[in-house]
């Protein structure tokens, strides 16, 4: 099954909201409230990166019997460096940005650790996008 | 009545309109209007009073005790929330309006904010310790527990566990009675004056314990008036007023971190915003802060909906009150109550109500079921179908709940086709 989020860059009102979504969907589906919160937590970050520091894209949740997939993809303008955005503590956020809370560059290293399996592509200038498997 | 599920929250079918405004309002969607009536889906139900607060018609009451209630014990005791006595003007010490519960039938009468302010001992130290789960959530409010319980499950390990002010209390005092006037259990009666159906709720269905140390429960709104027609025939003697204690600012949004003296604590009220604070939490957003202080009511209790008083009024009360009160020992508060003696001892159990199925391919059938009706509905949430959204609609129809032409608009399609 197969449920999409649109979100759009820097619209902080409605960041979240895909988070919160696939939370209530994987609530009712009866799935284990520790799963749960690691899908919650991956997509929240997820989405919250591409509000911030993209052109907007979008998250696309499928669940199957074993597992959810959460795939984050957005307009770019991709990561230069992936391995360093992967640091943790690591972040281009402005200091504006960091005034609001985030910016911590704890986000890609959280995502990976919710993860059963993480994959991060990107293509600098063009997008970036984000394959999250958590088994069920 | 079903002891299970007993809720102090009920519908007066012959108030109610039908109008949606508490199904629209509710923050668990536990509400359907059935033939016309609201209907609480009483396992959905938090008793939080959303549905009491909004309803235009007043259609929603609480199930409280009455005074006659008293005639069945010998040794009555009121035992009053910490917001009751910011109910009343100042000019009424609260010595004059304990004689007045006492001319309504009440022997004796306990002081809460005491034992307010020796939890606040040990929530310090609980809030404190070098625990890895972090932030620890307060039980006061009974209806955010149960928020817990339903819609956030994982941080049912953050629930402080501690009892409420007044189980310590009803306790305490009703095994000094038993020792000191030598009279039997059975014959006292504590009741709590309470300002909202979920501190009743938590009486009649507790969580986290086998049973409450407390016999039942008046409503403030009720007794209000009948105490203040005693006050006002009592005449203004001078009499030096009982002592104060600090814990009384637990009745008011941001007295338990005040009391406690714990700084990184974060005080919400409203449960809208409890729900915002508690999913911060759940996302790891608030690792850092080492208490949760949350009311389901805006202002804290003071805001409970069976209270009389402004809330904002009853808060300078409280806040004027605490001003000339003492605090207690924490030597005396340490050496006369234990730990280990003010906790749950019951596990407390994440609520299913939510799931669709056990079994998940099935739910996953019904989630199919669910999103290919959402397609066939409007989408614009207008609640006419008797559910509070188009997809809690969908959701009723798969689970047998509901029909589809409950929607208005298929209804008339399908009036239509006929014709
Ligand atoms: N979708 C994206 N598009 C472009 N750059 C990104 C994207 N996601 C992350 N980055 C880059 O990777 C860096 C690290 O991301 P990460 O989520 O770990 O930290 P952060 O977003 O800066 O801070 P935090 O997530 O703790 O609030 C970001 O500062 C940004 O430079
Ligand atoms: S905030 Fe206080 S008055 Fe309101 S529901 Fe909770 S316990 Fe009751
Ligand atoms: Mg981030």
């Amino acid at each position: 099954m197969k449920f999409e989020y649109t979100i759009s860059n820097l619209n902080f009102s409605t960041a979240g909201e895909a988070s919160s979504n696939i939370k209530k969907v994987l609530k009712l589906l009866g799935i284990d409230s520790k799963i749960i919160r690691r899908a919650a937590i991956a997509t929240y970050e997820a989405e919250i990166n591409i509000a911030i520091h993209s052109h907007g894209g979008k998250i696309i949740l499928y669940i199957e019997e074993d597992s959810i997939k959460i795939t984050a993809i957005d307009k770019g303008p991709g990561i230069e460096n992936i391995e360093l955005a992967m640091k943790e503590g690591y972040s281009t956020a402005t200091h504006e940005i960091r005034e609001m809370g985030f910016g911590a560059g704890m986000g890609l290293p959280n995502i990976k650790k919710c993860s059963n399996e993480f994959s991060i592509t990107s293509e600098f200038g063009k997008y970036t996008k984000l394959e999250i498997t958590i088994f069920i | 009545m079903n002891k299970e599920y007993f809720h102090s929250v009920i519908l007066r079918p012959d108030l109610c309109t039908g109008c949606t405004v508490c199904m629209q309002n509710c923050p668990t969607q536990a509400i359907r209007i059935i033939d016309g009536k609201a209907k609480i889906i009483s396992e959905k139900c938090i008793d939080c009073c959303m549905c009491l607060k909004v309803c235009p018609y007043n259609a929603k009451t609480a199930i409280t005790d009455s005074l006659i209630e008293l005639q069945q014990y010998k040794y009555n005791i009121a035992l009053p929330s910490l917001s009751f006595y910011a109910q009343f003007s100042q000019k009424y010490s609260k010595n004059s309006i304990n004689l007045a519960l006492k001319s309504l039938g009440f022997e004796q009468i306990i002081d809460a904010s005491y034992y307010a302010e020796v939890l606040s001992v040990y929530l310090k130290d609980l809030s404190l310790c070098n625990s890895t789960v972090k932030p620890i959530i307060s039980t006061y409010c009974p209806a955010v527990t149960r928020l817990i319980q339903i819609k956030n499950p994982e941080l049912i390990k953050n629930i402080s566990r501690l009892e409420s002010p007044m189980e310590v209390a009803a306790r305490h005092v009703r095994n000094k009675i038993i020792e000191e006037k030598n009279i039997s259990e059975n014959d006292i009666g504590i009741f709590l004056l309470s300002p909202c159906p979920a501190k009743i709720t938590s009486i009649k269905n507790p969580i986290g314990i086998d049973k409450s140390s407390l016999d039942g429960a008046l409503s403030i709104k009720e007794l209000f008036p009948k105490i203040l027609k005693i006050l006002l025939t009592q005449r203004n003697e001078e009499i030096n007023d009982l002592q104060n204690f600090h814990g009384e600012l637990w009745g008011r949004v941001g007295g338990q971190s005040k009391v406690s003296k714990i700084d990184k604590s974060i005080v919400v009220d409203g449960i809208e915003e409890v729900s915002k604070i508690l999913d911060m939490i759940e996302l790891g957003k608030l690792d850092n802060i080492d208490f949760i202080e949350a009311y389901s009511c805006v202002g804290g209790c003071v805001g409970g909906p069976l209270n009389v008083e402004n809330p904002f009024i009853a808060k300078y009360r409280i806040d004027n009150r605490s001003n000339s009160s003492y605090p207690v020992s924490n030597n005396e508060i340490r050496s006369n109550f234990k730990f280990e003696n003010l906790c749950w001892n019951k596990e407390i159990l994440p609520s299913k109500i939510m799931e669709l199925d056990n079994d998940i391919s099935i739910a996953l059938k019904k989630m199919e079921a669910i999103n290919a009706l959402l397609k066939k509905l409007p989408g614009i949430d207008c609640g006419a179908c008797g559910s509070p959204s188009c997809r809690a609609l969908a959701e009723d129809v798969v689970q047998n709940r509901a029909k589809f032409t409950d929607c208005i608009f298929k209804k008339f399609e399908g009036e239509e086709n006929e014709n």
